[in-house]
């Protein structure tokens, strides 16, 4: 059969759509932002380009490096929780029995099917003051205190006077677990993936060897499954650094991230040179992230030959 | 600024999903250029316009409009900064009303074709931002006060001291997510001017909402009333319309304007630059401005009308309610909100920033 690669009609065919489809969608849209971030506003409406570097020493400013660190931080820490607690899932997954495997698969997936804004109110319906969360605990507190009353401890107060509902929304832990909760998929699927194509026969040989649960995982499962987490972990953490509504609608007062400073440039701001700037800057991080994936995955390759 | 307007009836999704067809519309090129096509594109609030409004217009003058719905007026000028996308009549706050005529962006009216503008009160003739009314005409007002729950607050909270220069109700506070109408708020708090340019004064409004951070639980983007609604706060910053439609649910809710009086928006009607049927549009508006649609849409979405000969046929449980028609007196202390220039907005941006991040 002749290879796609060498027949000309059908390459282009193939290659213009998509080739187009990253022009007119990615490449332009993205390259008028980049020159606007070297402009001046003239105005309300009209920017003019004039290859001015004032916004970027803007954005380099102590303030906005505090928010990109901290905007760093809040994603690289919701990364890190996404793989701790992805690793076992995708494990339980590939090697649960085979027709376990697609509902545990579809109940990953299903929460796809519904939009990320509506999954994130749901969040704050079931965590706030007066939420099910908080009804729950609620409900534990008063059959645990009915329970040491009737041992007769019940003037002891063991449990507190009364019921303290727990405020676990609006401040940066509610923050770091919506990005959590809206990206634990995107881990857990690559790593699934990986952890799949692991031929089993090597974990036996460690087992075999005398090797624990822990020694095998460590020296025989993470280098084999690697890869399958840095992927996870670059479209975890890529988003993430992003994330602009999670904490607008689940952070208290000082959760503000880099994205919601982007997206006031745009909006009340009026202020696209400054967005562009941000954005763009925000961009390198990115392709930062990118480049040292690449190093990893070097090195990574060196070492299993 | 933020979303005041949310959804409630089936009616709305109805509507709603009508202004998605809009869209389609708009790239229908005019069918003659003697006599309009019968048809309107709207581009309104959510859950702002009567519940029959549209019907009785089509009924009366057998144009079909279509209205699309946008969350806040950051959007609503975003979409026609780059041109009309094929809106006949929009619904923009007083200052970008401002903002929208110094860039050439609204169409003059031609008022010979608004009589029904005699129904409008005096007050509302003329306006600073919108001077002899060239531009736009009123279809809402209304306040930004204090929306807080009865029983869990002493007395009447009727001064911004309470949210803003105070640990009484710490933890308990919501202000709005909205940079100039927080700023400008304190500002009035401190005795300036809502709309000041003055960076000093803005310097001393950021310093005191810095200092009352630790005692604000959240900045809420639009959902200060729902926040009120589930007992999250006992105290929000909010447009009176979001907290009548909570207080309709629970009785141990109210609102005040405090003393130092706060924001007095007015939400008015422009025909944008670029409209495909503007004399559908003066018709529409009209309309809009007859005595008893605009009764109708009063009595529908509960927000304040500057239509006098409307305002008579309501009955008195809505011309007396204080949350929706305050005092004369706190009108006077209030103020509009202001198009402050370019540059007194980034001030206020950055600003905001350093709150948020301090």
């Amino acid at each position: 059969m002749e290879s796609w690669r060498q027949n000309r009609v059908v390459f282009w065919v193939l290659g213009i759509p998509p080739t187009l489809w990253l022009a007119l969608f990615f490449v332009i849209p993205l390259g008028i932002v980049w020159f606007i971030s070297f402009g001046e506003k003239r105005g309300l409406i009209d920017i003019a380009i004039t290859g001015t570097l004032d916004n970027y020493a803007r954005a380099l400013q102590p303030l906005y490096l505090q928010i990109f660190w901290k905007s760093i931080w809040m994603a690289g820490a919701a990364t890190l929780i996404c793989l701790v607690v992805g690793y076992p899932v995708a494990f339980a997954i590939a090697f649960a029995p085979e027709r376990w495997k697609i509902w545990l698969m579809l109940a990953v997936i299903l929460p796809f099917w519904i939009n990320i804004l509506i999954r994130t109110y749901a969040l704050i319906a079931v965590f706030r003051t007066r939420g099910f969360a908080n009804f729950t605990l609620e409900w534990l507190w008063e059959k645990g205190d009915w329970v040491l009353a009737t041992a007769g401890l019940g003037e002891y107060h063991l449990l507190g006077e009364r019921f303290v509902p727990l405020n676990m929304l609006y401040n940066n832990y509610a923050v770091s677990m919506g990005i959590v909760y809206a990206f634990l998929p995107f881990m857990i699927l690559p790593l699934y993936a990986n952890i799949e194509k692991l031929d089993r026969s090597y974990m036996e040989a460690s087992f075999d060897l005398g090797a624990g649960h822990w020694r095998t995982f460590t020296s025989v499962v993470f280098p084999l499954t690697w890869h399958g987490a840095l992927s996870g972990i670059i479209i975890v953490f890529i988003p993430a650094l992003g994330a602009f509504f999670i904490p607008e609608l689940l952070g208290g007062t000082d959760s503000q991230l880099i994205g919601n400073v982007i997206e006031r440039q745009f909006k009340s701001a009026n202020d696209w040179p400054f967005g562009g700037a941000l954005s763009f800057l925000l961009m390198y991080a990115t392709f930062g992230a990118l480049a040292l994936r690449a190093v990893l995955v070097g090195r990574g390759k060196a070492l299993e030959v | 600024m933020t979303q005041r307007r949310r959804t409630g009836f089936s009616r709305r999704s109805f509507l709603a999903g009508t202004g998605a067809v809009a869209a389609g519309l708009t790239f229908q090129p005019k069918m003659s250029w003697s006599a309009e096509e019968p048809k309107l594109s709207f581009y309104n609030w959510d859950t702002y316009i009567g519940e029959t409004t549209l019907d009785d217009f089509k009924g009366a003058s057998g144009i079909e409009v279509s209205m699309d719905l946008f969350a806040d007026n950051d959007e609503l000028f975003a979409k026609l900064k780059e041109g009309n996308p094929g809106y006949d009549v929009i619904v923009p706050t007083n200052d970008y009303v401002e903002r929208m005529i110094s860039a050439e962006m609204l169409l003059p009216l031609d008022h010979s074709k608004i009589p029904n503008f005699k129904n409008v009160s005096k007050a509302f003739r003329d306006a600073a931002f919108d001077p002899g009314r060239q531009h736009s005409m009123p279809y809402m007002w209304g306040t930004i006060g204090i929306g807080y729950r009865k029983s869990k607050v002493k007395g009447v909270p009727d001064s911004w001291k309470a949210l803003l220069d105070s640990d009484q109700y710490s933890g308990r506070i919501a202000l709005l997510g909205d940079a100039q109408a927080v700023i400008g708020t304190t500002l009035k708090y401190l005795g300036h001017s809502f709309n000041s340019r003055n960076p000093e004064e803005i310097k001393k409004a950021e310093a005191l909402l810095i200092k009352q951070k630790p005692h604000i639980k959240v900045f809420a983007d639009d959902n200060g009333q729902d926040l009120l609604l589930s007992g999250e706060v006992d105290l929000t910053m909010e447009w009176n319309g979001d907290i009548l439609q909570v207080m309709a649910e629970d009785d141990d809710l109210s609102y005040v304007v405090p003393k130092e009086g706060g924001e007095l928006w007015q939400d008015c009607l422009a025909i944008p630059n670029g409209a495909p049927h503007p004399d559908n549009a003066h018709k529409f508006i009209n309309f809009i401005l007859d005595a008893e649609v605009g009764a109708a849409i009063a009595d529908f979405i509960q927000y304040a009308t500057p239509n006098e000969a409307a305002k008579k046929l309501m009955p008195p449980e809505y011309v007396n309610n204080p949350a929706v028609f305050p005092s004369d007196e706190i009108i006077q202390r209030s103020e509009p909100p202001l198009y402050r220039g370019e540059e007194a907005i980034q001030l206020y941006d950055a600003a905001w920033t350093r709150i948020q991040a301090a």
